[in-house]
């Protein structure tokens, strides 16, 4: 069961342009340029990588509603293979000036789908919240944990590890953790800097080093002349061992699964 | 010589001239496709339809075509790839109103355009939408893809016009890609093909108007790249400016051409 309810729901609007994500995104375009609010499925690196020119040229340069669903950031096709894996999008997305979105749980896709009006990059995950949790109402930065040593940043749904892994370690000992899911740096909550004053920054993501949350906010604390004492990034390591297997293991390979990120936290000494 | 004729003389004459002026490159491509614009701009397009300049390098041609319908300015023309410009070397999708993409990296226009027709269809629309393309552009298996979308979804309010000059950087298209006519491969995925000469203004606006029930129309315009500037020199200039010589004897030949 993949798309069949949405084929259902959209009857004629719903289109399968075939295995052809270039013509896909350039018809994404044309229709766009009409009036329609487009999106445009597939498996996350089809949906960026291999139509990367036809999104630069012909979506973002006009600056088209066209909306890509990237399915599976991260690890999140773990089996299937490092061509199925997308660990660079949000830096490639971001770079050509696309709205970069990442979902931390389900709840969140109804208001990062409101207002869609321009180029957006929506890249789809597990919602990994702890069993029973509540989720707090949405915001693009959202606290999950009260914590006294400093502040944990996770990138959508790695955000729902972060919280299970540090749910049960008491609040003086851990930092605070919060989901970040759209890359905007100029609404940072003024908590996150004070907590930043009483201990260090910890950022974990399913993405490369290069290009993301990571990266950016280092860049935005810069800018914003914001003090960060000790600055600890965990992103994706691609493949240091030479082997595959599900998302957990390639999460647990960059120490961004549970255990890695309860470690990391707990090894911290300043 | 009939009023379209007069219009394809003034407009060769005004392309070299523009492309002298600004020192720009691209003569011998925008020559071989300029007659087709001007038919297709003066004779054809409605105001609801669509065009794509796929051929982005083609630009000169495109923006004496505008010219030649009073929408942009001798001095316009004068601005053509210089700074501060709305006239890029390859056009910008920003600049010109009727000027719906940027457009230069070959093998989008296709896909733009099938997706301009499929959403005339999906809004009711009696809109039509042309699709210029080079031959060598054809190379690109973005182009393939588009096809195949637009004869599986049946648009036959897309019109596909590709000028056939037979020649591309550094060679024939025979030379580089084995592949001197692109009729029957287009044939084969499906399209309505029309084989016409691409200088012969009568067969080229009665093949614009034609649409066949059920499927895309692929127009292949055997054109002569440097069309009414012909000298051998000219057709080595795929991408170099106009030296003042060979400008005097483009235009030489261009007056010797015209009856």
């Amino acid at each position: 069961m993949a798309l069949e309810e949405v084929r259902d729901a959209f009857g004629q609007r719903f289109i399968n342009a075939g295995v052809a994500e270039q013509n896909m995104i350039g018809v994404a375009a044309g229709l766009a340029r009409e009036g329609n609010t487009v999106f445009a499925y597939s498996i996350a690196p089809f949906c960026y990588a291999r139509p990367f020119e036809q999104v630069r040229n012909d979506v973002c340069l006009p600056g088209l509603p066209v909306c890509l669903v990237g399915n599976g950031g991260g690890f999140a096709y773990g089996h299937m293979g490092p061509t199925h894996h997308a660990l660079e999008d949000c830096a490639a997305m971001n770079a050509l000036g696309m709205r970069v979105k990442v979902p931390a749980f389900d709840d969140d896709l109804p208001h990062l789908l409101a207002n869609l009006n321009g180029p957006t990059y929506l890249r789809l995950g597990y919602d990994m919240r702890p069993q029973g949790a509540h989720v707090p109402g949405y915001a693009s930065w959202r606290q999950l944990l009260s914590g006294n040593r400093g502040a944990l940043l996770a990138l959508g749904p790695l955000a729902g590890v972060a919280w299970s892994a540090l749910i049960d370690i008491p609040a003086e000992s851990r930092p605070a953790v919060w989901a970040v899911t759209e890359f905007d740096f100029e609404c940072i909550p003024e908590a996150v800097w004070q907590q930043l004053s009483e201990g260090p920054l910890f950022v974990v993501e399913e993405h490369v080093r290069e290009g993301g949350l990571g990266m950016h906010t280092a860049m935005a604390a810069l800018q914003q002349s914001r003090a960060v004492q000790h600055f600890v990034h965990r992103p994706a390591l691609r493949y240091p061992s030479g082997l595959f297997g599900s998302q957990d293991f390639h999460r647990r390979e960059s120490g961004i699964d549970a255990h890695g990120i309860r470690a990391m936290v707990l090894a911290f000494k300043a | 010589m009939d009023s379209l004729d007069t219009l394809i003389a003034d407009a060769r004459a005004r392309l070299l001239r523009m492309h002298f002026e600004t020192g720009s490159g691209h003569v011998g491509g925008n020559l071989s496709c300029l007659d087709a614009l001007l038919v297709l701009h003066h004779r054809v397009l409605q105001a609801q339809d669509r065009f794509i300049l796929s051929k982005g390098h083609a630009a000169g041609a495109l923006y004496v075509t505008l010219w030649s319908l009073g929408l942009l300015t001798d001095d316009d023309l004068l601005t053509f790839g210089q700074d501060a410009s709305r006239l890029p070397g390859h056009p910008s999708g920003t600049g010109i109103p009727g000027l719906l993409f940027s457009t230069g990296s070959l093998g989008h226009g296709p896909s733009l355009a099938a997706g301009l027709a499929l959403a005339a269809r999906l809004q009711d629309s009696q809109r039509r939408v042309y699709c210029l393309c080079s031959d060598g552009e054809w190379q690109e298996g973005s182009c393939w893809e588009a096809l195949t979308f637009a004869v599986h979804q049946r648009l036959d309010n897309l019109t596909i016009m590709v000028d056939q000059n037979g020649l591309q950087g550094f060679g024939t298209t025979q030379e580089v890609i084995s592949c001197s006519d692109l009729s029957p491969r287009l044939l084969a995925f499906g399209a309505h093909v029309v084989r016409v000469d691409g200088h012969n203004t009568q067969a080229l606006q009665s093949a614009l108007m034609t649409r066949s029930s059920g499927a895309p129309t692929v127009l292949v315009m055997d054109t002569v790249k440097g069309r009414g500037a012909h000298y051998a020199g000219l057709l080595e200039s795929h991408y170099l400016p106009l030296t003042q010589n060979q400008y005097d004897q483009a235009t030489a030949q261009l007056a010797n051409e015209t009856p």
